[in-house]
C-alpha cells in the first residue's frame, strides 16, 4: 500500500503541481493540514501551511509572504480595502475552556460567564472557590491553585474568546477589550492552540481556552458554558450549528461577521468561524488559493465533520464563488 | 643567443606572474580576513540598528530600558522585562556554574590521574558539543516535570515560610520558571568556564606552585593562594566570557522560561528573555513598530555580547602576557 | 590535631569536594545522553526518514522535509562559509601577524564565534527575506554559513600557526613564492588540523535552531527548491516539542537522538584526527589487514 502511495507521489509530482502556501491560525490546523493532505493525494498539488496564529497570518497576508492567510479573527472590511485583500469565511468550530485537574479527570464542569471571567481576571484563583463549587454542586472541587493559560501570540482564538468574554462581562470589557492580543490580567502565554493544549495537560490545576478538536484529541475535558438563553451548553456539532444559524454572510462586507453569544437555547456560545484572506492585486496567486478552497468546499466537508468542525452551509459557499467571480478571482 | 633571450625573457614572465599571484593572493585573501573581522561584524550591527530605526525614534534609550509594558496592541514597547529576565537568568547561572567550574578545573588539573584526565576533559567537552534544542528538550520533557513535582513543592514546604527568602519561592510550580531555566543553563555553560580556567590553571608557571610546596603549603593552600590569585583575570574573563555566552542563548531558555512577559518576583515565576523574545515573536510581529521593537532589542543584546565578550577576552588576554613576562 | 593534619584534611576535604564538582558535571552528561538513548532510540523507525508528516492529530508520518531540508541546509551553509573562513584564517596567520590591525581584527572574530546566533538570524532577515517576500532555504543557508565563518576562521588560523616556523623558512630559502609556500607547505602540514575545524565547525551548525526560524522557516511538504520555507531538523522538532500530540513528542525524540548522535559523532572524529598519532597502532593494524603499502 505504502508502495503504491509513493509511486502516485512521485508521479502525480511531474505533472504541473501547484504549490501553495499559506500561514496563519492554529485553530483551523488540524482541518487545514488534513485538507492539504488530502488534496495533495488526489490531485498532487502541495499546499504548504504554516500554523503560526491568526495575526502572523494577517501579517503575512497584507505583506504578500504567503498566498492565502487564515484567522479566526475577521479583519474589518475597511481593513480589507484597505489592504487588498479578499476575505471569505471556509469553517466554523468552537473555542472550548477546557482544563486538567487531576482529581477531577474527565469531569466535565459547568462554568458560567462571571466564572470565566474572574478565572481570567485572577479574581477566583483555587479550583474549590466556592462561587465554581455551588456551579456545581455534584462536584467536589479540590483545593488547587489554578494555572491560567493563555496565548503568547497573536491569536483568532484569543479574538474569539476575548470577543465573548467582552459581550458578557463588561468589566473585562472596560478592562481589557478583544483582539487577537490583549493584556492578559494573569496567567502564562503559550504559544498556538498547541502550546496551550500542551501546557494545560503538563499542568496540575491548568486551564485555557482552544479549539474543540485540540481538547478532544488531547482527552481534555470541555466545559459546559452557559450561553445567553441560561443554558449550560456542551460544545458539540449541534450546538455549534445553533450558534452559526443566525449568521448573516454579506460579500459586500468581505463576509464580516462575528458568531459569539448567538441567541438560541442550545447555541454554543464561543464559536466563530475561520476567515481567508488572499491578495486581489495578485490575481494568479489568489486564483492559485481559490483552486484549493474550491476543492475544499466541493470535497472537504466530511474530513471537517470527522474533526467536530462545522462545514459552510450550501448557500454560502454559493456566495463565496460568486464573490470569487465579482473580484476576478475565480478558479 | 635567441635562447638566452628567450629564457631571460620567460624568467621574467614568471617573475611578474607570481608577484602578480602574490598580489592578487594577498589581496583576496585579506578582503576576507577584512570581512570576516570587521566588515561583518559592523555590517550586521549596522543592520540591526537601521531595523530598529522605527523603534529607537519612537521610544528612545531610557523608556525602551526601563518601561515594563511590552504591547503589541497598544503599540507601546519597553523592554525592561525581557533585559531583566536575561540579566537575571544569566546571573544565577554563572552563579551556580562558576564554582562547579572552577571545582572541575582544579580536578582535571590537580587532582585527576593522568589516565582519568583526558576522561574528565572528553566528558566535559561533550557537554559544550550537544546542542542547545537538545538542552531545551531534555530540561521540558525531563527535568521541568521533575522540578514541578518534587523539587520545587520541597522547596516551598522546606524554604517558603523564611522571611526573605521565603518570597523567592512563592507561586504555582510548574516547572517552567528562572529556576529550571537557570539550572539548565548553569549546565550548558560549565564546560567553556571549565576549559577557559583549565587552561588559565596550566599557565602557571610550576616554580611558583613548586616553591610554596616547598615551604610545606598543601594542594588546596597552593590552589587557593597561589593559583588562584595568579589567574584571577583569567577566572574573571571565563566567567565573563560564560555571561556572554549565556545571554545569547536562546533554544533551552525558550522551552523552560515560560515566556511571560512581566518581571518574576519570585524564583519560580515563568519569565522571559530577549532571545526567547525574538524567537516567539519575529514571525508574528504584525506592525512595523513591533517588528522595529524586537530589532531594537536585539540590537541591545549584540551591543552587550560583544562588549562582555570583549571585556572578557582582554582579560584573558592580560593573563597571557602576564605569564610571558 | 596539629594545626598541620588540620591542614592537610582541610585540603583533601577541598579536593574531595573538587571531585564532586566533576561528578555533577558527568552526572548531568549521563542523565541528558542517557534520556536520549532511553526515549529516542524507543521511537526511532525509518519511516521516520521517507514519509511526509501527518495532518495533526494523526499518528505517524514521517519526518523527510525535515531531514532532506537539513541536510540541504547544512551542505549550502559549508560550501558557502568553508572557504572564506579559511580564507581568511590564512590570512590571520600567514600575512597578519605582525600587523596590530588585523590581530585585533583576529580577536573581533574570535568574539564574533560567541555571539547570539538568533541576531544572524535576524540580520539575514531583513538582508534576504523582507526583500524577497517570503522565507526561503537559501536564506537559512547564509544564516549558518555566517555563524560558521568566524568559526573556521578561527580554527583554520589556530591550525596554521602549529606548523613550525622552519618548514616556511626551508621553502623560502628554496626560492618559493609566499604563495607557494602557503599552497604546498603550510596547508599541506595542516590538511587535517584544517579538516577538524571545518568537522567542528558543522557540527555546531547542524544543531542550531533559532538563527533558521525565520529565515528558512518550515515546510510540510518535501522541496528541494532552495526558494521556498524549507524544513530543517530542528525547527521540526521545535514545534513538536511545543505541540500537544504525543507522536509528536516521540518523534521529536527520535529526531533528536539522531541529531546529537550526527554531532557528537562529528565531534569526536574531529578529536581522533587531532590525536591520530595516538592512534597509530590501530591504523598500522588496519593497513597491513587490508594489504595497504604504507606511501
Amino acid at each position: 500500500m505504502k508502495k503504491v502511495l509513493l509511486a502516485t507521489a512521485v508521479f502525480s509530482g511531474t505533472v504541473l503541481a501547484l504549490e501553495i502556501t499559506g500561514a496563519g491560525s492554529t485553530f483551523v490546523y488540524p482541518i487545514m493540514s488534513k485538507w492539504a493532505f488530502e488534496y495533495n493525494k488526489e490531485t498532487g498539488h502541495k499546499v504548504n501551511y504554516q500554523s503560526i496564529g491568526s495575526g502572523g497570518g494577517i501579517r503575512q497576508a497584507i505583506n504578500r509572504t504567503v498566498d492565502f492567510g487564515a484567522t479566526d479573527g475577521p479583519i474589518t472590511p475597511e481593513d480589507a480595502e484597505k489592504h487588498k485583500l479578499l476575505q471569505f469565511p471556509v469553517v466554523i468550530g468552537a473555542v472550548v475552556v477546557t482544563y486538567n485537574v487531576p482529581e477531577l479527570g474527565r469531569t466535565v464542569l459547568n462554568m458560567d460567564q462571571k466564572a470565566v471571567c474572574d478565572i481570567y481576571m485572577g479574581k477566583i484563583t483555587r479550583w474549590n472557590d466556592p462561587y465554581l463549587q455551588q456551579l456545581n454542586p455534584n462536584v467536589k472541587l479540590p483545593d488547587r491553585p489554578i494555572v491560567v493559560v493563555h496565548r503568547s501570540d497573536g491569536s483568532g482564538t484569543t479574538w474569539i474568546f476575548t470577543n465573548w468574554l467582552s459581550k458578557v462581562c463588561p468589566e473585562w470589557k472596560e478592562k481589557v477589550g478583544f483582539g487577537t492580543s490583549v493584556k492578559w490580567p494573569t496567567g502564562v502565554g503559550a504559544k498556538g492552540n498547541e502550546g496551550v493544549t500542551n501546557y494545560v495537560r503538563r499542568s496540575q490545576g491548568g486551564i485555557g481556552y482552544v479549539e474543540y478538536i485540540y481538547a478532544k484529541q488531547n482527552n481534555l475535558p470541555a466545559a459546559r458554558i452557559k450561553n445567553r438563553e441560561g443554558n449550560f451548553v456542551e460544545p458539540n456539532v449541534r450546538t455549534m450549528q445553533e450558534a452559526a444559524k443566525n449568521a448573516r454572510w454579506d460579500k459586500s462586507k468581505h463576509f464580516y461577521e462575528v458568531l459569539t453569544d448567538q441567541p438560541g437555547k442550545d447555541a454554543y456560545p464561543i464559536t466563530g468561524a475561520v476567515f481567508v484572506l488572499t491578495p486581489k492585486d495578485q490575481p494568479e496567486r489568489a486564483k492559485k488559493a481559490h483552486t484549493f478552497f474550491k476543492w475544499v468546499f466541493e470535497k472537504g466537508d466530511r474530513y471537517a465533520q470527522e474533526l467536530d468542525y462545522i462545514p459552510m452551509p450550501e448557500n454560502v459557499k454559493r456566495l463565496v464563488m460568486e464573490y470569487w467571480k465579482e473580484h476576478g478571482v475565480a478558479p | 643567443m635567441e635562447n638566452v633571450a628567450e629564457a631571460q625573457k620567460s624568467l621574467r614572465e614568471i617573475k611578474t606572474r607570481g608577484e602578480f599571484l602574490e598580489r592578487f593572493l594577498k589581496l583576496s585573501l585579506g578582503f576576507w580576513a577584512l570581512f570576516v573581522g570587521l566588515l561583518f561584524p559592523i555590517l550586521a550591527g549596522l543592520i540591526l540598528l537601521y531595523e530598529a530605526r522605527l523603534a529607537i525614534e519612537k521610544f528612545g534609550f531610557i523608556h525602551f530600558l526601563t518601561y515594563t509594558n511590552w504591547d503589541p496592541v497598544q503599540e507601546d514597547f519597553g523592554a525592561a522585562t525581557m533585559i531583566f529576565g536575561t540579566v537575571v537568568s544569566t546571573i544565577l547561572a554563572m552563579l551556580i556554574a562558576a564554582p562547579v567550574a572552577i571545582g572541575i578545573a582544579i580536578f582535571i588539573t590537580e587532582l585527576a590521574p593522568s589516565w582519568f584526565k583526558p576522561i574528565v576533559s572528553t566528558a566535559v567537552e561533550l557537554l559544550a558539543a550537544i546542542p542547545s534544542i537538545i538542552y531545551g528538550l531534555w530540561g521540558f520533557f525531563i527535568l521541568a516535570p521533575i522540578m514541578a513535582t518534587k523539587v520545587e513543592p520541597w522547596l516551598q514546604d522546606k524554604l517558603g515560610d523564611v522571611p526573605l527568602i521565603g518570597k523567592l519561592f512563592q507561586g504555582a510550580p510548574t516547572g517552567v520558571d528562572v529556576l529550571t531555566t537557570s539550572l539548565v543553563l548553569s549546565i550548558m555553560i560549565i564546560p567553556f568556564m571549565a576549559a577557559v580556567v583549565r587552561d588559565a590553571f596550566n599557565m602557571v608557571p610550576p616554580i611558583m606552585k613548586e616553591s610554596a610546596y616547598g615551604l610545606g603549603a598543601t594542594k588546596w593552600e597552593v590552589i587557593r593562594q597561589v593559583v588562584i590569585p595568579y589567574t584571577a583575570s583569567g577566572i574573571a574573563g571565563g566567567l565573563i566570557l560564560s555571561a556572554g555566552r549565556a545571554l545569547g542563548e536562546t533554544m533551552a531558555v525558550t522551552f523552560l522560561a515560560g515566556n511571560r512577559p512581566e518581571i518574576p518576583k519570585s524564583l519560580l515565576e515563568p519569565f522571559t528573555t530577549i532571545t526567547v523574545a525574538l524567537a516567539n515573536q519575529f514571525t508574528e510581529a504584525d506592525t512595523d513598530v513591533y517588528l522595529s521593537a524586537l530589532y531594537y532589542a536585539g540590537l541591545l543584546l549584540y551591543l552587550v555580547s560583544f562588549t562582555m565578550l570583549g571585556i572578557a577576552k582582554f582579560m584573558v588576554l592580560r593573563l597571557e602576557k602576564r605569564w610571558k613576562t | 590535631m596539629s594545626r598541620k593534619t588540620r591542614r592537610k584534611l582541610f585540603s583533601n576535604f577541598m579536593l574531595f569536594v573538587s571531585f564532586l564538582t566533576a561528578a555533577y558535571g558527568i552526572f548531568w552528561l549521563f542523565w541528558i545522553l542517557g534520556s536520549l538513548f532511553i526515549n529516542g532510540f524507543k521511537y526511532l523507525s525509518p519511516e521516520l526518514v521517507y514519509l511526509d508528516p501527518n495532518p495533526p492529530g494523526e499518528e505517524g508520518g514521517g519526518l523527510r522535509p525535515a531531514f532532506v531540508g537539513h541536510l540541504i541546509i547544512t551542505s549550502l551553509a559549508t560550501v558557502i562559509g568553508v572557504p572564506m573562513g579559511i580564507m581568511a584564517g590564512i590570512y590571520f596567520a600567514e600575512y597578519g601577524r605582525n600587523s596590530k590591525f588585523f590581530m585585533t581584527l583576529r580577536q573581533i572574530t574570535d568574539i564574533m564565534v560567541s555571539t547570539p546566533s538568533i541576531l544572524m538570524g535576524a540580520v539575514v532577515y531583513a538582508v534576504l527575506v523582507k526583500p524577497v517576500g517570503h522565507f526561503n532555504g537559501f536564506s537559512g543557508a547564509v544564516a549558518l554559513a555566517l555563524l560558521m565563518l568566524p568559526v573556521i576562521a578561527i580554527t583554520t588560523d589556530e591550525m596554521l600557526k602549529l606548523v613550525p616556523k622552519e618548514m616556511r623558512e626551508a621553502a623560502y630559502a628554496l626560492g618559493a613564492y609566499k604563495w607557494q609556500v602557503i599552497k604546498n607547505v603550510v596547508m599541506r602540514a595542516a590538511k587535517v588540523g584544517i579538516l577538524t575545524g571545518v568537522i567542528l565547525g558543522v557540527a555546531r551548525i547542524a544543531g542550531e535552531t533559532a538563527p533558521l526560524l525565520f529565515t528558512s522557516f518550515n515546510n510540510n511538504v518535501l522541496t528541494f527548491d532552495l526558494r521556498d520555507p524549507m524544513a530543517s531538523l530542528t525547527v521540526t522538532m521545535f514545534n513538536y516539542v511545543m505541540g500537544p500530540y504525543h507522536y509528536w513528542h516521540q518523534q521529536a525524540w527520535a529526531a533528536a537522538f539522531i541529531l546529537t548522535m550526527g554531532v557528537l559523532l562529528l565531534s569526536i572524529i574531529a578529536r581522533v584526527l587531532l590525536h591520530r598519532n595516538l592512534l597509530e597502532p590501530l591504523f598500522y593494524i588496519v593497513r597491513s589487514i587490508t594489504g595497504k603499502k604504507r606511501g
